[in-house]
């Protein structure tokens, strides 16, 4: 079995830390990680609790390949109800401190209360304790970072921690771990910061063994790495150009969402894609990309390391960015760049590394700095307003300078903070919001890609383009082709898509691997892992359980019917360019047939039948 | 001909492959911290770089050892650990120029690269070729063929 079978929960108010049996029943039906914490989450807390306080429990969780020698087996996830949504929040997140949960012999912690003064967990194999951490209070997650390795003097440590975003409210702060990995969105660092915790220290030397059937976990696992190697995207685009290999490729197909999605094209696409990531540049001679990293475990290595322009305007007399660090993904790239207007890479680097060193999520950021953009374009927004900052459109100074505040929460960054919902509410224009249940959309026009509309409108974290990223076969063709302007048969293809990635999401792997593999590949790995007797049949019907009982969650908490909707402009303004021109996202096509599929009610409530068909 | 472990940290993308592969092959675990092969990350040059013992052919290890538990073995050049023998004195971790024998408190023992007996699981596991099993004698047998390219005339 690849699970450790350990929880450790935290009581924050109390300051204890207990160890307790994993509930192997649940993990027979939930798998782990998303599935499982989930489970968990909606046993323990009241859904219609205030997501920032103390009933709020918010729990790291670790699937059972995680920490094994399985390609991309170094997932963990963070799970908590949401402040930015108040739907169910399921943060994923790569690098190390995953695998080193694991390797210290935990599945899960889960923290629950309020700690009075700061505080850090620290975990060393089976020791756990609550550590003072009112001098890293305030701090950065870079600081904080270097300070605990130094205060440990112990190199091998893995911290995620919470930047000042975070402990200053952002509603969409996310968790940091390794300095540049993310538990990035729905605001799941604010929730941990909100209890007082700054981070958490992993050390672990026990490791991961007892695999069920070693001969075959080692035979799946080699077969799998071999068809990644053999894939075009995860062989060669993603280690070459990361995800950033979109760029160009969603502008092309009118899909990419410019100006506060205003518009479906970036005319300056170009200028922040992989490609121009990789032109050396003037100053020093250097590209922007320094190289491709990889996460634990993972051998098609996506991650971006970059450095900025040392002439840029940004980092003259700051040496802490002069080195080298977590570069531009696609989406940070589009939701710093492309919604915003802004066609200055290094800027856009200089914004993702504030995003990193004080953890906010980039995606949610940049929407919201461009719904401040358009509220400023209309007047809405002034120069009083903005501390004298002009948010225009395509103003790179505007948006580092937004990075600046949201980053420490000062001026008109914290109305920065509030997220692109509250701001455009505030300001007196609800509609410039490009939402769904409160939270960002991420990089794709669902214009442009009709099958996302759905996607958004029905993910159970917001907006979010990880819940069926059905792009993969709406423009990829994998693994199929369907036409992106087509509604027809996407229902189908929405369910399939969240179902499997929900079973994905809850194994250790990563959801990257879906385009070279399929649950065919992904079962065998996770049946030769642990005891369970996966197979792609009942990874899928977990994952269909697991999507129901998040959706359960979220009415519970008194989401309708009304939150499965679109933002007028994708409904009613018809794209300007591209071959989507003419077009808006048909979601009225979609969205009955969907509930019909789900077994869900007209009002989208799961039946009795469904419910019970699916044990929950 | 005997081989060795060919190390090209230009390669590597910290995946640490290796050093599950590693502590999998030696401790029957996936236990990075027991590996005996590690990958270090200089996260400000955005480098990495896996290291582990390169088989010295005097070794300091094997010379310093008072009870003669660290010995070649024949067919592969390693200098192995006999842990029947050791006595966990650790005298060889401190001649060892390069840290690359280490103590493990779990076993009372050192540990250190073997070869894995020819086949080393590191090399198997590497998905980017940054660690490969090579003729010893002619481990720069790739960055010669590299310059070597550049000496020819323009075509």
């Amino acid at each position: 079995m690849a699970w450790q079978r350990r929880i450790l929960r935290v009581d924050l108010g109390a300051g204890t830390c207990t160890e307790e049996p994993l509930n192997m029943d649940w993990a027979m039906k939930f798998l782990g990680q998303r599935g499982l914490a989930t489970k968990y989450l909606v046993e323990e807390i009241d859904p219609m609790v205030d997501a920032l306080s103390p009933g709020n429990k918010l729990i790291m969780a670790t699937g059972p390949l995680t920490g094994t020698m399985a390609a991309t087996g170094g997932r963990y996830s963070v799970i908590t109800k949401s402040p930015l949504t108040g739907a169910v929040a399921c943060s994923n997140s790569g690098g190390f401190i995953g695998a080193e949960m694991k390797h210290a012999g935990w599945d899960m912690f889960i923290f629950e209360g309020r700690s009075e003064k700061p505080v850090y967990l620290y975990v060393e194999n089976d020791h756990a304790e609550l550590c003072d951490a009112s001098d890293l209070w305030g701090q950065s997650i870079w600081e904080t970072d270097e300070r605990l390795h130094r205060a440990h003097q112990d190199p091998a440590i893995r911290i995620a921690c919470v930047g000042r975003s975070a402990e200053q409210g952002c509603l969409y702060a996310g968790v940091v771990n390794d300095l540049h990995r993310a538990a990035g969105r729905s605001g799941v660092g604010t929730v941990m910061a909100s209890k007082h915790l700054k981070a958490v220290v992993v050390r672990g030397t026990k490791g991961v063994g007892n695999v069920r059937d070693a001969q075959a976990f080692f035979r799946t696992t080699a077969e799998g790495k071999k068809t990644l190697a053999e894939n075009a995207v995860t062989g060669q685009g993603l280690p070459a150009m990361g995800t950033q290999v979109l760029m160009n490729v969603i502008n092309e197909v009118g899909a990419m969402p410019t100006r506060n999605m205003r518009e479906v094209q970036f005319e300056g696409a170009h200028k922040i894609s992989a490609e121009a990531m990789l032109e050396p540049r003037e100053s020093d001679g250097k590209p922007n990309l320094v190289t491709n990293a990889a996460c634990y475990g993972c051998t098609i290595a996506c991650g971006r390391i970059s450095t900025i322009d040392p002439q840029h305007y940004t980092i003259q007399n700051k040496p802490e960015y002069v080195g080298a660090s977590g570069g531009l993904e696609y989406e940070a790239a589009w939701a710093l760049g492309s919604d915003t207007g802004v066609d200055d890479l290094d800027a856009l680097t200089y914004a993702n590394f504030l995003c990193n060193e004080d953890g906010f999520d980039p995606i949610s950021f940049g929407s919201t700095v461009a719904a401040a953009m358009e509220l400023f374009d209309i007047g809405a927004l002034t120069l009083e307003d903005t501390g004298g900052v002009k948010m225009e459109f395509g103003s790179a100074e505007a948006l580092t300078k937004a990075a600046e505040l949201v980053a420490k929460g000062e001026g008109f960054g914290r109305d920065l903070a509030l997220g692109s919902k509250r701001l455009c509410e505030k300001y007196g224009h609800p509609e410039l919001s490009m939402t769904v249940k409160g939270q960002e959309f991420p990089a794709y026009d669902p214009r442009g890609i009709q099958g996302m509309g759905l996607t958004y409108a029905t993910s159970n974290r917001g907006a979010c383009h990880l819940r069926s990223y059905t792009v993969s076969s709406e423009i990829m063709g994998v693994p199929v082709k369907t036409d992106p302007l087509s509604t027809e048969g996407k229902p189908d293809l929405v369910k399939a898509f969240q179902d499997a990635t929900a079973a994905v999401d809850s194994s250790g792997l990563c959801v990257f691997t879906t385009f070279g593999w399929t649950l065919e590949d992904i079962a065998p790995q996770v049946d030769a892992a642990c005891e369970g007797g996966w197979t792609p049949e009942t990874m899928l019907e977990a994952g269909e359980r697991i999507w129901n009982l998040e959706r359960k969650f979220n009415l519970d908490a008194g989401l309708t019917k009304a939150d499965d909707t679109l933002p007028a402009r994708l409904l009613k303004d018809a794209a300007k360019t591209g071959p989507a021109k003419g077009m808006v996202n048909r979601l009225d096509e979609m969205l009955p047939q969907y509930y019909e599929i789900r077994g869900w009610s007209p009002e989208g409530v799961p039946t009795e039948d469904t419910l019970s068909r699916l044990g929950l | 001909m005997l081989k060795a472990l060919q190390l090209e940290p230009e390669k590597c993308t910290g995946c640490l492959q290796c050093e599950m592969a590693c502590s999998y092959e030696n401790e029957g675990l996936f236990n990075p911290s027991k590996s005996r092969i590690k990958v270090f990350t200089f996260h400000d040059e955005g480098r990495f770089a896996p290291y582990t013992c390169s088989q010295c052919s005097e070794a300091w290890c094997m010379h310093a050892c008072p009870v003669e538990a660290i010995v070649v073995n024949p067919d592969t050049g390693a200098k192995e650990v006999i842990d029947s023998i050791c006595v966990g004195c650790k005298v060889c971790t401190i001649a060892c120029p390069f840290g690359t024998v280490n103590y493990n408190s779990d076993t009372g023992k050192v540990a250190k690269c073997d070869l894995c007996g020819g086949k080393p699981a590191c090399a198997e596991a590497c998905p980017t070729d940054a660690i490969t099993y090579v003729d010893q004698d002619h481990t720069g047998l790739e960055r010669m063929r590299a310059h070597a390219a550049q000496t020819l005339p323009k075509s």
